[in-house]
């Protein structure tokens, strides 16, 4: 099925196995979602659980802090990327934080689902990948599926935490089709996975970006170079141990997502994979990201994105140290 | 090339237009605050029509407004002291506060900015709880479920979102408690407030808007944040909304009440704006002779609500001196157990920082609190590296 299918049958589950689970946003009741990840939840499940928000970020996360307060479990879908910032105040002073201003006493099982990242050709604020900016804030746990059956079983993980998770589905895999099988016994929420061994070189990536990833590994394996893929699936915490495992194998690691390289989690990940493989690492830790500058107009976004090539010669760089 | 032309004939006298025009645009009659007793203790109703008018409750209202002003007092002189951080005094809203907050049901929920002490007081928020914020020995204070006095929220407008989101869980619950939200009006300008009234509005969400317009948000005044009524916002967004004495505790206690049944019954959100006046400062941080004429403030003490309530009992017989000694015994013994508490007051653990940051736990958090541990070890235990 199709990682937006995944979604959605997640969310189902959810729904139907507590009643508590609440699911919330704009347009996310009779449209099912611009991307439909909500499609046909209002009708099976009601407009008491499956609400229509006004068009009101700050309002829709702040009332799901008040839904929490009250026992229930929100899901909130925040349209995309760029307009999440409305909702930013309440995400990081209040939501963040109010389990540990309560003393523990308080706990915010609130979910926010954000579509992330480029490559659908959309237009300005629909393509970004602001989760270094929430990876930042303590107090949020921020994770992204690469493939459907992660969306399947990290939602029903993330829905299930007492604590608030940053959920970023990466928009332009929403139409790829993977297994779910829902009997499955997922790895835990926040655990890298290694989704391609190699011996010579680590590349790291999470959502989007794990595909090119792996699709590099295949054409650096024409050139008989042998890359492993990590997928981090969990931006934070993040899963060093897993890294640090694979580098400890490979000596070297290139680091790639979608987000500006400039303070992004790339730079987290360099800084302390170096302090733990410091003396088994033979090339500095290199990055691939996007450039600090505004997110591109659709038709340059080819050339701000990380690619094959860019990922390709980034590997040939480590490789040559 | 032609000129252009207008080929319309001249205007012609459109009375009936310019009259259902200026029925849109004529600002509203603006009736004077709801008022009880006159701030020269006189009842504005005969006892018997005066909603609310119990002896028993007058002096409960006194005795508490009393005892929020004398933590408010001791409070400030504590932060002159260096004892705290810092104290937004309540003074000149005890009213406002302990008025509205003994019109609610134990079962119902506040959530308060961070001046509402007479609240806190009221809820039965012990008062060393609420200087804990403002001693900087932690963020929260107390635990709200004791109480439903939620924690102080300090972004100004935040909590109205989260009393809202509360209301809707209280509705889905088949509960006929009620979401208190209270705010100032500075944050009636923060989006968030707004945000909240449009949520509450389509919702029916049971909560109410508590606003105290105390005409000052820090040094601007409250002609800086609005041009209209606070009050008349609720009916733009399509609830009632009051304007009370904020100084008259009684009329403050019958309008709160009054809104409360309206929310129970179904009738949804309504909004109380109570009329007051901040006679300190903002915050111990700023300077009120700064932004503030002097004559503005006799114009309020004048109303000063301690005085009028203590005026009114008296002058009705509801209350003979010895009943004003035994509050002021009460007073004093609180700010002698708040002051002691202060000063005795731990510090926290340092290892607190690390506590509670999420429920569930986070690698990088408990990573970071083993470093920790390691570096405060390696000062007792100087074989450790």
């Amino acid at each position: 099925m199709t990682l937006a299918k995944a979604l959605n049958l997640s969310l189902r589950t959810a729904l139907e196995d507590d009643r508590d689970v609440l699911v919330m946003g704009e347009d996310v009741g009779r449209l099912g979602g611009v991307f439909r990840v909500t499609d046909g939840l209002q009708k099976d499940f009601g407009e008491d659980r499956v609400m229509d928000s006004p068009l009101a970020e700050s309002g829709i996360v702040g009332t799901a802090i008040g839904l929490a307060l009250g026992g229930y479990r929100p899901v909130v879908e925040i349209q995309f990327d760029g307009f999440v910032f409305p909702a930013y105040d309440q995400i990081v002073t209040q939501l963040a934080k109010l389990h540990a201003r309560s003393g523990g006493t308080l706990r915010m099982p609130v979910v926010i689902r954000i579509p992330y990242g480029g490559g659908i050709g959309a237009v300005e604020h629909h393509s970004e990948s602001p989760e270094a900016l929430f990876a930042h804030v303590a107090g949020l746990k921020v994770v992204s599926p690469s493939n459907p059956s992660d969306a399947y079983w990290m939602l029903r993980q993330a829905v299930r935490s007492d604590d608030p998770v940053i959920f970023f589905e990466p928009k332009r895999r929403y139409w790829d089709t993977g297994a779910v099988d829902p009997d499955a016994t997922p790895p835990p929420l926040h655990r890298a996975q290694i989704v391609r061994a190699g011996t010579d070189l680590t590349l790291v990536a999470y959502g989007p970006s794990v595909k090119l990833c792996v699709e590099a590994a295949e054409a650096a394996a024409a050139d008989g170079h042998s890359l492993e893929v990590v997928d981090l699936r969990s931006v934070s915490p993040v899963d060093f141990d897993t890294v640090q495992t694979s580098v400890e194998k490979t000596h070297r690691l290139v680091v790639v997502h979608e987000a500006p390289v400039f303070f992004g989690a790339g730079a987290e990940i360099a800084a302390r994979i170096t302090t733990r493989c410091f003396y088994t690492l033979e090339a500095p830790v290199l990055r691939v990201g996007g450039h600090h500058a505004p997110y591109p107009p659709a038709r340059l976004e080819r050339h701000y994105l990380p690619d094959l090539d860019r990922v390709l010669a980034t590997v040939d760089h480590s490789l040559a140290y | 090339m032609t000129a252009p032309t207008d080929h319309r004939p001249p205007e012609a006298s459109a009375t009936a237009f310019t009259d259902a025009l200026n029925a849109f645009t004529d600002r509203p009659h603006e009736p004077p605050p709801l008022q009880l007793i006159a701030p020269d203790g006189t009842l504005t109703l005969p006892p018997e029509q005066t909603p609310g008018y119990r002896p028993a409750l007058l002096r409960t209202l006194y005795r508490d407004m009393r005892m929020s002003r004398e933590l408010d007092t001791e409070a400030t002189a504590l932060q002159r002291q260096g004892e705290l951080g810092l104290w937004p005094p309540l003074l000149g809203q005890e009213a406002a506060q302990v008025g509205s907050a003994h019109a609610l049901r134990p079962d119902d929920y506040v959530f308060p900015s961070y001046r509402e002490h007479g609240v806190a007081w009221c809820r039965g928020v012990d008062p060393v709880d609420v200087v804990k914020l403002y001693r900087g020995v932690t963020n929260g204070g107390w635990d709200p479920r004791e109480t439903n006095f939620h924690l102080y929220t300090l972004v100004v407008g935040a909590h109205v979102l989260h009393a809202t989101g509360y209301a809707m869980s209280l509705a889905k619950r088949g509960s006929d408690a009620v979401a208190v939200a209270y705010f100032g009006d500075g944050a009636s300008s923060e989006g968030d407030v707004a945000e909240a009234f449009t949520f509450a509005a389509v919702h029916d969400a049971p909560v109410l808007f508590f606003c105290q317009n105390n005409q000052w948000a820090i040094s601007e005044p409250v002609t800086r944040q609005t041009n209209s009524p606070l009050h008349r916002r609720a009916r733009g967004f399509g609830f009632p909304g009051v304007r009370v004495d904020g100084n008259d505790a009684l009329a403050v206690h019958a309008v709160t009440r009054h809104a409360l049944d309206h929310i129970r019954g179904g009738g949804g959100p309504f909004l109380v704006e109570a009329f007051t006046y901040r006679m300190g400062a903002h915050t111990t941080s700023d300077d009120p002779t700064r932004y503030r004429p002097p004559a503005e403030l006799e114009q309020w003490r004048a109303k000063d609500p301690l005085a009028r309530l203590r005026t009114h009992l008296t002058a009705a017989g509801h209350a003979a001196p010895d009943f004003f000694d035994e509050v002021e015994q009460q007073a004093r013994e609180l700010a002698h157990r708040v002051r002691h508490a202060v000063r005795t007051m731990p510090d926290p653990e340092r290892l607190g920082v690390f506590d509670h940051v999420h429920a569930e736990g986070h690698a990088l958090v408990d990573e970071e609190r083993r470093g920790f541990e390691e570096y405060e070890r390696s000062f007792t235990d100087p074989e450790r590296p």
